[in-house]
């Protein structure tokens, strides 16, 4: 019975991480060149970007909100980025500027949503398309060329042969994962998620709490979109189109509750992984792009329905 | 005896739990049948086995002498049984006609059949002795209206059988009178009432026969209410002999603490003023509606008040919002626990740490984990909180025991002013009991108590002194040696 009921708690707990080990054992059985190391490495740099804001998407997500803006400001703090590289040939300026760019972004989001009260799908559908406008018209609507090129090490330098990308990027994962377990911020938002009222009658300031969330989602799209013009060496209005849904999809994925108050750094980790593990593997195999987005489609309904007999079971233990 | 519906052998079982343990009786036709026991004991289980929502491990319902066996909730509905639970089963954005109706339209040919709808609707509302426009949206009706609707539209799909759950917890007096006299012309029809109810003294106004469980077993059916008294229920509910429901301590009162000056705000018609002591309980009496609630969220800074002063230990308490309340010891247990107090998914050591936390984190914001789970665990064991562990989501609790944990999160924040609204409302008579033990240990160590309740034997029970509000102003102050139930009331009733 302990025995058993040890298992039963992996399950609960990490349920998607183990769907990932044994999904990721068999694509190393069952598909070419899929266990080696260019493809394990290649398979991490394409999880980048979308690990990276899947980070703070698990918070805006967790808290009961949603930001449909996140790949609006990829390319916004890309373009910015760009340009002020050209304007001024410094480096650390121009990293800096798309950072602090998508900070911005993310304080919009934050105040209309948090201290106004606005509807959080509504809002970011608006500045969506604000700061994807914002974007072309700064660059004119086409891709500004970067012409500092100690830039282009950021994106497609390695370190110990893994690319700085990756790195950033499970930089962010422990951060936020630091951040999520073992600070008051974490337990606040997802207490947030669970109920805003009782939060508010507990003495914690939602608005604030809320505020944050958006404006650290901010940052974050700024640091993807800043990585993302590195490895293109330029700055493209359009890049990261549609990358709001695969963010969320990822979060879905790692069993994060669109209704608020769930979510475990583990599980975001592992449905990440799931995500970039289907893709690569389509590629692998070879299979027309056609096909893959059907494929990535029926991935995610299966995940939600794994996820909803688990909680139904659960559900059973309780009551 | 003509036993119309009878629970032969019914058991059900969650993995580990026995929610039912082979439970059999039966009821007759015209009666109202109460079913009475803690929180837990089982009556829930029963009534969503009667609804087709479960389905029972072992055993089976007879109905008019033919076993029965619900797989679907439709099925239930099909062979006339009709549950009105707590929360009712309705759409506030449609009007009271087409509620009624919902998944029966009338129909001419394609096209529903309004005129129809209407009629049946009336003709229905009208045999309810209420006057209920059916055109109405739903949600602008006062709750006891829509469970008139709720009772309508199980009697338009022929219900014979209809379970009442815990019916009059958000009822005011009046609703509840105008609900009993509906049940009882439901039983004058010859119809079957199940009736769960908390409220011992609605089973003595009510009910023909009662069922007591306890642990998911059948304890005692009365068939007759002659030799039933209270005292008796509850000893059969509780499995041991409780002399007084509140057991009341007398304490020595200190000084003034918390002072009310003039305060006014939303749903505060006259500018409010009391005190309270260090060590004294004082009862806030009141209907629905008396802005008891109001008062208490305006004192804590949950809403913005319009002017007036709050005094805590003698000085002016600067209060605008919560947080500020709760960092001069004032604390608030809302009287909606499942919207305004618990984080339902979140687990019962967060719902406890959510506060107090802010006195334990090293560098602003990094948790002490070890202390929050000793402080979790120690509540747990001191309160008596049953919950498998301090991980268990806080959802998957009892009423009683989400109310421990809302109590918890105070204890463990530094307060000295407990505010309660409502505090033992759906907690069963085992909690409750506890529940009052914990107010008076925390008045006994000089904390100030304001207990909020609109049962009146209940804050007659428990408080020192009761200030009566009606209508949104204070009517009334009463000490514990000259309380009666005919004196308050009369405050707390509204005129003309």
């Amino acid at each position: 019975m302990p025995f058993k009921q040890f298992l039963q708690n992996i399950w609960t707990n990490s349920g998607m991480v183990i769907i990932y080990i044994i999904m990721f054992a068999a694509c190393s059985l069952f598909v070419p060149c899929f266990f080696t190391l260019r493809n394990v490495i290649g398979l991490a740099l394409s999880v980048t970007t979308i690990g990276m804001i899947a980070c703070t998407m698990m918070f805006v997500l967790a808290e009961g909100d949603l930001d449909l803006s996140v790949g609006s400001i990829v390319a916004f703090a890309g373009i910015i980025a760009a340009v002020t590289l050209n304007k001024t040939g410094n480096v650390y300026l121009g990293v800096f500027a798309g950072i602090a760019s998508g900070g911005v972004c993310g304080l919009l989001n934050g105040t209309l949503i948090a201290v106004l009260n606005l509807n959080p799908l509504i809002c970011t559908l608006a500045t969506m398309q604000i700061i994807r406008g914002a974007a072309m018209i700064v660059s004119n609507g086409i891709a500004v060329g970067i012409a500092v090129p100690e830039f282009f090490a950021l994106g497609n330098d390695s370190i110990l042969s893994v690319p700085n990308p990756v790195w950033i990027t499970i930089l962010i994962f422990v951060v936020f994962g630091v951040l999520l377990n073992n600070t008051s911020y974490g337990k606040n938002v997802l207490a947030i998620g669970g109920n805003k009222e009782a939060c508010r009658l507990a003495g914690i300031n939602v608005a604030v709490m809320k505020n944050i969330a958006f404006i650290l989602q901010g940052f974050v799209c700024g640091i993807a979109g800043v990585t993302l013009s590195s490895r293109m060496t330029s700055g493209q209005p359009n890049v990261a189109l549609g990358l709001e849904l695969d963010v969320i999809s990822a979060c879905v994925l790692g069993g994060v509750s669109l209704l608020g108050g769930i979510g475990t750094i583990s599980g975001l980790l592992a449905g990440v992984l799931i995500m970039g593990t289907v893709q690569n593997v389509l590629n692998l195999l070879n299979i027309e792009t056609f096909y893959q987005y059907v494929a990535r489609g029926a991935v995610l309904i299966i995940a939600i329905l794994i996820d909803r007999v688990k909680q139904r079971n659960q559900a059973a233990v309780a009551s | 005896m003509d036993e119309f519906l009878r629970f032969e052998n019914i058991t059900r079982t969650f993995p580990g739990v026995r929610a039912l343990d082979d439970v059999s009786f039966g009821v007759r036709k015209g009666t109202v049948h109460g079913l009475v026991g803690e929180n837990g004991a089982g009556k829930s289980t029963l009534l969503k086995i009667l609804s087709g929502a479960y389905t029972p491990s072992e055993g089976r319902l007879v109905i008019d002498g033919r076993a029965k066996v619900f797989s679907r909730t439709r099925d239930a509905i099909n062979a006339g049984i009709a549950i009105i639970y707590q929360e009712l089963n309705l759409v506030p954005e449609m009007t009271v006609a087409e509620n009624m109706l919902l998944g029966r339209w009338p129909q001419r040919g394609f096209f529903l059949d309004k005129r129809r709808l209407r009629r049946q609707a009336l003709a229905q509302i009208d045999t309810l002795l209420e006057n209920i426009d059916p055109d109405t949206k739903l949600k602008y009706l006062s709750i006891g209206q829509q469970q008139t609707v709720e009772i309508a539209k199980a009697l338009l799909h022929n219900a014979t059988i209809i379970a009442f759950d815990e019916p009059t917890s958000s009822l005011s007096s009046r609703e509840t009178e105008q609900l009993f006299l509906v049940i009882r012309k439901l039983r004058s029809e010859g119809r079957i009432i199940l009736y769960v109810s908390h409220r011992l003294e609605e089973i003595f106004a009510l009910c023909d026969a009662v069922t007591v469980f306890r642990d998911g077993k059948r304890i005692e059916t009365f068939e007759t209410m002659h030799e039933v008294t209270a005292d008796v229920l509850i000893r059969n509910m509780v499995g041991r002999e409780m002399k007084d429901m509140y057991g009341y301590r007398p304490r020595k009162k200190g000084d003034t603490f918390l002072e009310v000056k003039d305060l006014k705000g939303p749903g505060i018609k006259q500018d409010a003023s009391f005190s309270a002591a260090r060590g004294e309980i004082v009862g806030f009496f009141g209907l629905t509606g008396s802005g008891r609630t109001e008062l208490m969220k305006n004192i804590f800074g949950a809403v913005g008040k319009e002017h007036g002063e709050v005094l805590v230990g003698g000085a002016a308490a600067k209060i605008t919002d919560p947080f500020s309340a709760i960092d001069q010891g004032l604390c608030f247990c809302p009287e909606d626990r499942k919207r305004e107090g618990i984080m339902a998914v979140r687990s019962v050591a967060e719902n406890i740490n959510i506060s107090s936390r802010r006195h334990s984190v090293r560098a602003g914001i990094f948790l002490d984990k070890r202390r929050e789970g000793w402080t979790a665990d120690n509540f747990i064991q001191v309160l008596r909180i049953k919950t498998p562990s301090r991980n268990q989501p806080i959802g998957n609790l009892s009423g009683g025991n989400q109310q421990k944990v809302i109590l918890a999160r105070w204890l463990s924040e530094k307060i000295e002013v407990v505010m309660l609204d409502e505090p033992t409302r759906g907690v069963d008579v085992g909690s409750r009991y506890e529940i009052y033990q914990i107010i008076y240990q925390l008045a006994e160590e000089g904390k100030t108590i304001i207990f909020v309740s609109s049962d009146l034997p209940e804050v007659m029970g428990v408080s020192d002194r009761i200030i009566v509000m009606c209508a949104g102003s204070i009517t009334g102050e009463v000490d514990r040696d000259d309380f009666s139930q005919e004196t308050l009331l009369s405050m707390a009733l509204p005129r003309e």
